[in-house]
């Protein structure tokens, strides 16, 4: 736990005297101290706020301590939570424990056993933090060593990171697919304050209408066939740190609405819930769309529009930035001969020269593809001409354009896979939502070759 | 200037150089005059005939009841078992940054442990309470320094490992409450 931060108790007894006398005595060690008189006052605080601790009688008139508990379990909190009773016994004691109840007391405490108690649940409070602190931590810090790039276009990109990062302002992105929109939204997070706190992405084109909004929102338990548990959703996730939403232009008119009342009231409400959710949250957007133009076709709200664009960052083309092209060659051999654990190579004039006019529709996602493949099948030396797709398209071997031997790849792949989406995507080393637009550019169809 | 003072109620009879010392003690680490009062409340009435022991709670509040409009900080003393609801026994009680306080030398006698009887230590560990106290009424909470006389002390041997003397954390503090009570 972070030290300034001090640990929060609520007690919850119907007895003045015990309320009093328990706050005195947690006030003094320097905890944060509140009291509910029955469980119902208790319930109606931890909807505004959350303690680290409960320590709840037993038998209170209204709902009693064990019924209580089980109500802050529905609730997504997981306070510590100690049972006291004036009067007990071995049943009562395992069922609070069953419950998940951390201890149970009797009253009166002897002092020192109080404190020692406390205390023990105060360092597990501690514990549980720093853990989950860690684990953001992990999770969150993203390596962006892949943003690789000397020419104009991409120093100014550099810039714009930078310069946005400290901010907590909207973000679009937008550049063709392969230029590395995502990468740049993890460098924009991984230089902000929120660092510390997760980059959630979620990629909007690959998910319908409703499985898209319990995504976002989360679900409560039931809300429909197959929502067995409560589920965060990814807003909530998000909580301190960066949502991506990649893929804007693809989102549904339903949605746009919804999107847009959550960015202006930064709460929201689970699928099948009525607690309003609040979140601290930056939201970064991509698009290969033209969203301007969506607008004034009337297919993306210009409120919505106005609101996510505060700051919009153009990537440009690979073909934009051919001076950057031998960098991230010589990048991306660096990268697949360390991950394959090969010595390093070279490149052979011919195949370099072919490699630096070549126009990269799918951009610098293209070019890594091409390097990683001519690695895996070249000759351990360097990187021949006859090991680049368009090697062989120059070498006379085929007269197809990359876009026919783009698509050949892809069905066959997908065929292989017998259309397992994740497989397959996994297999041509791009997202699902990338195989997704292009079996929908390529017309693919299962079966097809 | 220091226009108010802390009272010292004894509920019961103190010995003469055990009050001194308590007053040297007040008047050292807290520095306002000290004015010293004998109880005149009926401590029956606080007396709990199933625990038999005294309702402390009950003790602070009929004290700041009776206590002078001039006290700064009041603090009773008392030879009687005294307890909070929630707790088998106390040492002393006070509320935090109020002006009410009170400590009790019963559970301090070596004797109630099965050990000799240490009038000294005795005294030394009912000053410590006192100041303990005083210190929850200026504002102070807890210190995680085990020397310091704000470190939490639940068994008597607690008090003996602690020193009658504010950790340097803990002086700061206190200084700048009691030069808050004297502009």
């Amino acid at each position: 736990m972070m030290a300034d931060k001090k640990v929060s108790i609520l007690v919850v007894d119907d007895e003045e005297s015990v309320r009093d006398s328990l706050y005195n005595w947690f006030i003094d060690d320097g905890y944060d101290v509140e009291c509910a008189e029955n469980a119902k006052a208790a319930l109606i605080m931890l909807e505004s706020r959350d303690f680290d601790i409960i320590l709840a009688d037993i038998k209170m008139p209204g709902m009693d301590g064990m019924e209580m508990h089980r109500r802050i379990k529905t609730l997504n909190k997981e306070p510590i939570f100690i049972i006291m009773t004036a009067f007990a016994s071995v049943d009562t004691a395992v069922q609070a424990l069953k419950n998940g109840a951390y201890d149970y007391v009797t009253k009166p405490f002897d002092p020192d056993d109080l404190s020692h108690l406390i205390r023990n649940a105060a360092s597990h409070v501690a514990l549980r933090e720093e853990n989950k602190s860690l684990k953001d931590r992990i999770t969150t810090l993203e390596d962006v060593d892949d943003l690789i790039g000397e020419s104009e276009g991409m120093k100014q990109v550099l810039r714009e990171v930078e310069s946005v990062a400290q901010s907590n302002s909207s973000v679009i992105i937008t550049g063709e697919s392969g230029t590395g929109k995502e990468l740049i939204a993890r460098a924009i997070h991984s230089n902000s304050p929120r660092k510390y706190f997760p980059l959630i992405s979620v990629h909007c084109g690959a998910l319908t209408e409703s499985l898209l909004e319990s995504e976002l929102f989360g679900h409560e338990k039931g809300a429909f066939t197959g929502a067995t548990f409560n589920r965060k959703g990814r807003f909530e996730m998000a909580d301190g740190g960066t949502i991506f939403l990649d893929e804007i232009g693809t989102i549904s008119p339903k949605m746009q609405i919804e999107l847009l009342r959550v960015l202006e009231a930064r709460t929201f409400v689970r699928v099948g819930g009525n607690k309003e959710i609040t979140s601290d949250f930056r939201v970064i957007c991509a698009t290969n769309r033209d969203l301007k133009d969506m607008v004034k076709n009337g297919t993306f709200r210009e409120d919505l529009y106005y609101r996510l664009n505060v700051v919009n960052i153009r990537i440009p083309p690979l073909r934009e930035r051919v001076e950057d092209i031998l960098l991230l060659v010589n990048h991306f051999i660096r990268k697949y001969c360390k991950s394959m654990s090969r010595d390093m190579i070279s490149v052979e004039p011919a195949a370099l020269k072919h490699l630096q006019e070549f126009e990269y529709p799918g951009n610098v996602r293209e070019l890594e593809n091409m390097i990683e493949r001519a690695i895996v099948i070249g000759n351990g030396k360097e990187i021949r001409l006859k090991d680049l797709p368009m090697g062989k398209e120059v070498m006379g071997s085929s007269i197809e354009s990359l876009g026919d031997l783009e698509k050949k790849h892809i069905a066959s792949i997908l065929n292989k896979y017998n259309w397992n989406i994740s497989r397959a995507s996994k297999a041509l080393n791009v997202d699902r939502a990338t195989l997704y637009n292009k079996i929908k550019k390529y017309d693919l169809k299962k079966n097809s070759s | 200037m220091k226009n108010k003072s802390i009272i010292l109620v004894t509920c019961g009879h103190f010995e003469k150089i055990v009050i001194d010392k308590i007053s040297e003690d007040l008047l050292f680490f807290f520095g306002f005059p000290l004015d010293i009062e004998e109880c005149s409340l009926d401590l029956s009435s606080f007396y709990n005939p199933t625990r038999r022991q005294y309702d402390a709670n009950l003790i602070l509040k009929a004290i700041a009841k009776v206590s002078s409009p001039y006290a700064l900080k009041t603090i009773g003393l008392m030879r009687v078992d005294i307890y909070i609801p929630i707790l088998t026994y106390i040492f002393g009680q006070s509320i935090l940054n109020g002006s009410t306080g009170i400590a009790s030398l019963y559970r301090l006698r070596n004797e109630l442990y099965g050990l000799k009887q240490d009038n000294k230590l005795l005294i030394e560990r009912f000053r410590k309470v006192i100041v303990h106290e005083m210190g929850h009424a200026f504002g102070l909470i807890h210190c995680l320094n085990p020397n310091c006389i704000m470190r939490s002390s639940t068994y008597v041997e607690d008090l003996d490992q602690k020193d009658l003397e504010f950790c340097y954390k803990c002086k700061s503090e206190l200084d700048e409450r009691i030069n808050g009570y004297s502009i």
